[in-house]
């Protein structure tokens, strides 16, 4: 009884918890400027089945992909025994679903399959990451927290289930001391495998390992669902809703800016003078709440992988432009000031800014929007957009775009084209034309 | 060898002309600032006026009438130039009456069949290596000769054509259909390495890093060791023509655009 107390107040505090940092990133999220994307729903659903569900983009990189997959998979599905795992913690029952018989025996076997998967997969990574040193771990980006962050995740991940199967063993053993007398017995496919290590002690010991294995696998999930809202790994929740919300035109493709549009127009005539907006706000951006809701969406589901980075042409040739770096530099500075608006009132600002304080003019500047990074991104992100905000506001806003760069655009603007040639010359490469007559 | 007899004067036909005359054209070739005034991307533009030329294509330029599209502007973030420049030359292409557009340059095509149409322009527009593939499909550009067959040629995939726009057989058709044979270069398609020219990098001095992305591409080509480095972009044609230089490879190198490529084949 005082267990099942325990249990119901931790429970109700780790959602309570939840819920609250939850509301906190939706908060962050929501100090950008409105976007409306809703349409082909369709293609959306269909994008999101693909890429979220799917893992469409994950395999391009085969064994990373495939590892994930496991994980992704492993995970999903035994948590499906955090179903049971509760209904037995409030009600004080024991293994509830047990009633279902030899399918449960299955059931509980194929998670433990799983379970020895992840673990394997977990240990992999942590391989990559730690011994082998694979490159795009290892970059400027990733301090000293982004790399104690993947660890934990895969620690965690480990020890959840190795609690998980040495729970299962434990209690295989002392079902099977008590079998005939009104207990059904189960031995279950990975963990019989340990009895050999249990079956010497006590009945006593067991039930205490038993039991402590069950609260190290709730209290270890729980402590992991408040603990991903702090740490690159909520994109196992945003991802889903990001790639829903992601740009369906060709990469290539930027939107224009219809408040631009509006003022051309008048300018040029086509649009009463009546039509132009007072204050409309800053053009491009400078700091969080000039991107849009999606910017910063994007930021909270970055995986912080680097796929985007080790395909970067400028990253590559040794910029300082990291798209990686981009995406945390929003998140980062979208976590400070929703915690500064949320201390100091709505309208209140800290004073600092994503252009400087975080990135750098030079970073800007190195991009040669190729896409790649928009391409290789598993959870669709769009840092370009950002990057391109980031210059409209430089260009447009502080004309401090490099000098060669304003030389262009004044040509573009006096000439018709990005250099200094007369457009009286622009059909000089049609003269004295010839081509030989084929027989 | 098929035997040449005769020059003849190509006259690239103009908007105004036609429309003086009361015609319009079924296309518009649009040049682009970079295949009317760079040197060696002019020589594009006059390959590909002689293709259209021999396929008896139905077309005109806007000559003088043609104003920067705006597309560096546009990638640099100053939104007012290029809406400027993309309103006033869809009041052109209006006044004239143009459906189609052909071009060399992935970067106007991108520009004029994304950014264009969110701002009205309704245009069909295709990149000059899908109207040549077309026009080699329906017969128009028929290659006899074995001119090419021993020669090893391998593309580049320009970013705002492969994966910025999706297109990437068509290049690789056109190249095929001289015969030659073709090598993939390690990072191609939606994997392939950017050039270094694009969002406005051709107007500015690159950042400091370890070494130019030009440099970075030219060695996935070097590894392929082609006779033949192909590309689809007037901007990857002057990056990768001075990294071949850089590597000094230019003897044994040649960088040609496909248009250059098919008149060569031709033997136009
Ligand atoms: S678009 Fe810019 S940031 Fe993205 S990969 Fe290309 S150069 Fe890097
Ligand atoms: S932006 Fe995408 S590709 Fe880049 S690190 Fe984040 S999740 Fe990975």
């Amino acid at each position: 009884m005082v267990a099942q107390i325990l249990f119901s107040m931790v429970l109700l505090t780790a959602i309570a918890l939840f819920v609250r940092n939850v509301r906190r990133i939706v908060n962050a999220i929501s100090m950008g400027r409105p976007q409306s994307i809703n349409d082909q729903p369709a293609l959306r659903w269909r994008k999101m089945l693909l890429v979220a569900i799917g893992q469409g983009k994950m395999v391009k990189r085969p064994i990373s992909g495939f590892l994930h997959i496991i994980v992704y998979v492993g995970f999903l599905l035994v948590n499906i025994e955090m179903i049971e795992i509760m209904i037995d913690g409030i009600f004080g029952t024991h293994r509830i679903f047990g009633i279902l018989g030899t399918p449960y025996n299955w059931l509980i076997s194929g998670f433990e399959m799983l379970a020895i998967f992840v673990i394997v997969a977990c240990i992999i990574f942590l391989v990559r990451r730690n011994i082998l040193k694979v490159k795009r771990f290892q970059a400027v980006e990733l301090t000293t927290w982004p790399r104690i962050d993947a660890n934990i995740i895969l620690l965690t991940e480990i020890i959840l289930m190795s609690a998980l199967l040495i729970m299962n063993a434990a209690d295989t053993i002392i079902l099977l001391r008590n079998c005939g007398i009104g207990v059904d017995c189960y031995s279950f496919l990975v963990s019989s495998l340990l009895l050999p290590i249990f079956n010497n002690l006590d009945t006593n010991t067991l039930i205490i390992i038993e039991r402590a294995g069950w609260w190290i696998h709730i209290l270890g999930v729980l402590a992991f669902l408040n603990y991903i809202p702090y740490s690159k790994h909520f994109h196992i929740a945003l991802a889903f809703p990001n790639v829903w919300f992601s740009k369906l035109q060709p990469n290539a493709a930027m939107p224009n800016m219809p408040e631009v549009t509006r003022e051309v127009e008048i300018m040029m005539g086509s649009r009463p003078e009546s039509d132009a907006i007072e204050n409309q706000g800053v053009f491009g951006a400078k700091d969080i709440v000039d991107l849009s809701w999606k910017n910063i969406m994007d930021s909270f589901a970055c995986t912080e992988c680097g796929r985007c980075s080790a395909v970067c042409p400028a990253n590559q040739t040794g910029k300082k432009l990291s798209p990686r770096k981009i995406m945390m530099d929003t998140r980062d500075r979208a976590e400070e000031l929703s915690l500064f608006k949320r201390l100091h009132g709505a309208d209140s600002h800290d004073g600092k800014s994503l252009l400087g304080n975080y990135i750098t003019a030079e970073e800007v500047w190195a991009c040669t929007t190729c896409n790649a990074c928009v391409e290789e991104c598993p959870v669709t992100i769009n840092q370009v957009s950002i990057i391109l905000a980031l210059r409209r506001y430089m260009v447009m806003e502080q004309s401090a775009a490099p000098s060669t760069i304003n030389a262009m655009l004044t040509n573009i603007e006096n000439n018709g084209a990005p250099w200094k040639y007369a457009a009286a010359d622009r059909a000089n490469w049609t003269k004295e034309l010839y081509m030989n007559e084929v027989k | 060898m098929e035997e040449t007899i005769n020059k003849l004067k190509i006259k690239v036909p103009v908007m105004a002309d036609l429309a003086a005359h009361g015609k319009t054209p079924e296309y518009l070739f649009w040049v682009g600032s970079a295949g009317s005034y760079d040197d060696r991307a002019k020589k594009i533009s006059r390959a590909f006026a002689k293709l259209l030329a021999h396929a008896g294509v139905d077309y005109a330029i806007l000559g003088t009438e043609e104003s920067d599209s705006g597309e560096a502007a546009k990638r640099a973030g100053a939104e007012f130039n290029f809406q400027m420049q993309a309103i006033a030359n869809i009041e052109v292409f209006k006044m004239y009456g143009v459906k189609k557009i052909v071009t060399c340059d992935p970067h106007d095509y991108s520009i004029l069949k994304n950014e264009y149409a969110q701002l009205g322009a309704e245009l069909e527009v295709y990149h000059h290596s899908q109207f040549l593939d077309k026009l080699i499909a329906q017969g128009k550009l028929k290659i006899s000769n074995q001119y090419l067959a021993s020669k090893t040629i391998t593309f580049h995939d320009p970013c705002y054509l492969g994966r910025g726009n999706g297109v990437f057989d068509e290049p690789r058709n056109v190249i095929r259909s001289t015969g030659a044979h073709m090598v993939e270069l390690k990072r191609s398609k939606i994997r392939s390495f950017c050039c270094g020219a694009g969002g406005a990098q051709m107007f500015k001095e690159a950042e400091k890093g370890k070494t130019e992305v030009f440099a970075a591409r030219t060695e996935d080509v070097l590894e392929v060791t082609p006779d033949i480095l192909c590309t689809a972009c007037p901007f990857c044609m002057l990056m990768l023509t001075d990294g071949i230089k850089y590597k000094e490879k230019q003897e044994q190198i040649k960088v040609l655009d496909i248009a250059e490529l098919l008149a060569d084949a031709l033997q136009l």
